[in-house]
């Protein structure tokens, strides 16, 4: 029941009927091994910091970190629209992995001609108010800057870091994070997001490359775009929860669904769910089509539009539809023991991170006013 | 979650040359000055841009050539009533009969009805109205009362219609009537039967709106004949056939875009540099019809496979007619102004009074009529396995 909606999109693509579904098989394949490893017990772990092992393990035989790398680099090659439903499927399943962030870092990182290490990555900064400067160095480069809330941070095995050097050129630099001073902190789910100080890092020439297009300006819009395609995930287990217990729950001699202000709450969730879906689905297939992380320049400046519309489309639905599910589920769901929050708490951190609703809708606004009314109507058209 | 099927779905080439077409058609309009954008949206009525829309072959694209139509898919169709909307035309005469009285004749009519009526369609010259609504039955339409009985070669109709759209300006109806018993699920014994206005036995009684209009009406039956070639479906198929006709209403850019017009004034009234509060609020109502479109283009696709997506439909409705209401209340808040009937259009600000003030009266119906939001939210709970 559960995988019906982000398996949509795979379903109507014109496939071919012979042909097997890649897409459809590596899915399935991911939601079973979410299923079997996102125990109760990894989740209560995770909230204290214990990484899953055996879950991290799985994922990493199954290839998934590596969708987002080509296989002539030793990837998965993963279309890139697939690659962000798995990423829907794990966020669905709460796991609590930098499963995205490793992707994307993967990516981007084997694009610049990087070899990826084993492991976990992560990236950063994440938020427009911190920056990295590298200054050249004999031998290698010197990084300095203070960074908040890097995912999972020490967590993972190495952090790819954005910094402009002191002649401007964007870069990227692949640091293992054992090697780094942190502070540990954590977004509303328990998740790490902590805090790195860089001073005077001083790195070797081939930990540092070029930043390609996708990343010139820094991770702000790809991190939009995997928090929107997971808060997608999250909206839908929430909904999930929320309609078992309205069939389960019994008051006044009837299940709670039998009540007209639960089903108009739930319906009301249901078009929210609907539409940030399909604003997530918007930016995937743009994504996709423009090349995902291989972009070009021109096309990453035409991605802005897309992802602004996903993040502050699926960032809104969050808040709504979070009210709207622990409403339905009363007390309970304001339990630690009912799952739920694993669900919501990351709604409400998602929502914020890479920019929240107010950041992107304000890129939508000056970008749409500075083209004026006429011309708004040709990017929503076609 | 159980799944909608609101699955990303291209636009086929033609749909691409008939964006082409109507937007030449639309800038030979704007070139005339047939109408004024800011002061007119797909409810307002005006039977000559019709008929040259009809004759750019804009109407009626989706039937056989042999109804005098294109067959064109529904995305073709979904590409031109955008296009229509977003430049705020004036399609109200032909809109109920294009959007699903047509496809209704086609799929349900008598080769009678079809030959005679689809293709003056098709030219946009033949107008319908929806007679559904009666004084007892709102949202609950299975309470209609307006009777048929048997006669000779037909069907003889009596009672009365409210709040018909344009039935004084119209050619037909489509009119869902009882032919029978209700029975225990109470969607029994209802049949849709389609209604000359011109032969007697039907009269029309104008009921004012609340600006002052006349748009819609009351409208008697009595002993009026409805010959068995102009039944749609089999006498009993009512409800089935009419739920599938809300597919085509419910699901169109008609509800999301129906003040377009006044968010481009909008975005020009607040110019190319926005303060952080305006880009913020603008932004949001964009991020809010971005998706739109793609789920109302998803249905569109799922109505060419012939599917009758009533859940998705419910669920466009009722998210695009909240995004429509929200537009006027925005509007204001991030431009302070007086809204003012027929301020004229000399210049941005006039303009921009002018949409608000059209749209501030019309914006209640949004969320009533084609079935209201709570009557939305209902067919979505039953499409969540609620009820
Ligand atoms: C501008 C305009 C044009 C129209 N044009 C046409 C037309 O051309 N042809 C036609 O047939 N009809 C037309 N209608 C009628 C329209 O379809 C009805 O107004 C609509 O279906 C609601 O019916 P009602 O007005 O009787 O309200 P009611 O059904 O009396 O509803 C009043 C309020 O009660 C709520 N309510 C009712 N039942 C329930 C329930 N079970 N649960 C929760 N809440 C409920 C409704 O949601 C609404 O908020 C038009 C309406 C408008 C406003």
């Amino acid at each position: 029941m559960e995988s019906e909606v982000n398996s949509i999109d795979a379903q109507s693509r014109p496939a071919p009927e012979a042909e097997p579904d890649i897409s459809a098989i590596v899915l399935e394949q991911a939601d079973r091994l979410f299923h079997e490893h996102v125990t109760p017990a990894v989740q209560a772990d995770a909230d204290r910091s214990v990484w899953p092992t055996d879950l991290w393990r799985a994922v990493e035989e199954a290839g998934l970190t590596l969708a987002l790398v080509p296989e002539h680099a030793g990837g998965f090659g993963l279309p890139p629209d697939d690659a962000l439903r798995v990423i829907r499927r794990s966020a669905w399943a709460a796991a609590p992995i930098p499963l995205a962030e490793t992707m994307v870092a993967a990516g981007l990182w084997s694009l610049t001609g990087g070899d990826v290490p084993e492991g976990s990555l992560t990236l950063g900064p994440v938020n427009q108010a911190d920056a990295i400067t590298a200054e050249r160095r004999a031998g290698g480069w010197r990084l300095d800057g203070r960074v908040r809330r890097i995912p999972w941070g020490s967590a993972a095995g190495n952090v790819l870091l954005h910094a402009v050097s002191t002649d401007g050129e964007p870069l990227v630099a692949l640091v293992p994070s054992d090697t780094l001073d942190w502070a540990s902190r954590r977004n509303l789910a328990d998740e790490p997001r902590d805090r790195l100080s860089l001073s005077g890092l001083d790195v070797r020439w081939d930990a540092v490359h070029p930043a390609p297009a996708a990343c010139r300006d820094g991770f702000l819009p790809l991190g939009a775009l995997i928090r929107s395609q997971q808060m997608v995930g999250a909206l839908e287990r929430a909904l999930d929860h929320a309609l078992l217990h309205a069939g389960e729950r019994r008051q006044f001699g009837r299940s709670l669904s039998k009540f007209q202000a639960v089903q108009h709450m739930l319906a009301e969730a249901a078009g929210h769910f609907a539409a940030a879906t399909a604003a997530a689905d918007l930016a995937a297939a743009e994504w996709s089509a423009a090349g995902g992380l291989e972009a070009g320049a021109e096309a990453v400046a035409e991605l802005a539009f897309p992802i602004a519309v996903a993040k502050a489309r699926t960032g809104e639905a969050a808040g709504i539809v979070a009210a709207i599910v622990h409403q339905v589920h009363g007390a309970m769901g304001f339990t630690q023991e009912h799952p739920l929050h694993y669900s919501t708490r990351r709604l409400w951190s998602w929502r914020d991170e890479f920019g929240g609703e107010s950041h992107w809708q304000a890129e939508i606004g000056r970008l749409v006013c500075s083209r004026g009314g006429a011309a708004l109507w040709e990017r929503l058209a076609t | 979650m159980q799944g909608f099927r609101f699955n990303p779905t291209a636009l086929p080439p033609e749909a691409e040359a008939a964006r082409t077409r109507v937007r030449r058609f639309l800038a030979g309009e704007l070139e005339a000055g047939t109408y004024a954008p800011h002061r007119s949206s797909w409810t307002t009525f005006d039977a000559g841009f019709s008929r040259r829309a009809g004759a750019a072959g804009l109407i009626g694209m989706t039937l056989p050539t042999r109804y005098g139509g294109q067959e064109q898919s529904d995305l073709a169709r979904f590409v031109v009533t955008a296009e229509l909307l977003a430049a705020g035309a004036p399609c109200f005469a032909h809109w109920v009969a294009d959007r699903q009285s047509a496809p209704q004749i086609l799929r349900h009519g008598s080769e009678r009805a079809r030959r005679e009526i689809l293709p003056p369609i098709a030219r946009g010259e033949c107008f319908f109205g929806i007679g559904m609504s009666e004084p007892d039955a709102g949202s609950d339409l299975a309470a209609v009362r307006t009777r048929a009985v048997r006669t000779d070669g037909g069907w003889l109709v009596t009672g009365s219609k409210i709040w018909t759209s344009n039935a004084h300006r119209v050619h037909y109806l489509i009119a869902l009537v009882r032919t029978g018993d209700a029975g225990e699920n109470r969607h029994g014994g209802l049949t849709q039967v389609i209604v000359d206005l011109s032969k007697p036995g039907v009269t029309v009684r104008p009921i004012l709106n609340m600006a002052g209009h006349h748009e819609f009406n009351e409208v008697f039956f009595s002993d009026y004949l409805v010959p068995d070639d102009m039944v749609l479906g089999a006498e009993g198929q009512g409800w089935e056939i009419v739920t599938s006709e809300l597919a085509f209403e419910r699901s169109g850019p008609d509800r999301f875009l129906s003040d377009y017009p006044l968010l481009v004034e909008l975005i020009d009234r607040v110019g190319p540099t926005p303060d952080a509060r305006q880009a913020v609020e603008i932004g949001r109502l964009i991020a809010h019809l971005a998706p739109l479109m793609r789920m109302s283009r998803s249905v569109a696709g799922l109505l060419h496979q012939g599917q009758s997506p009533e859940v998705e439909a419910a669920l466009v409705k009722d998210v695009g007619t909240a995004f429509e209401r929200e537009v006027p209340e925005v509007a204001r808040r991030l431009v302070p102004v007086e809204a003012e009937m027929d301020s004229g259009d000399d210049d941005a600000a006039d303009r921009f009074a002018d949409a608000l003030a059209h749209t501030v009266l019309d914006a209640p119906a949004y969320t009533l009529r084609g079935g209201t939001r709570e009557v939305m939210r209902g067919v979505i709970a039953r499409g969540l396995g609620l009820r």
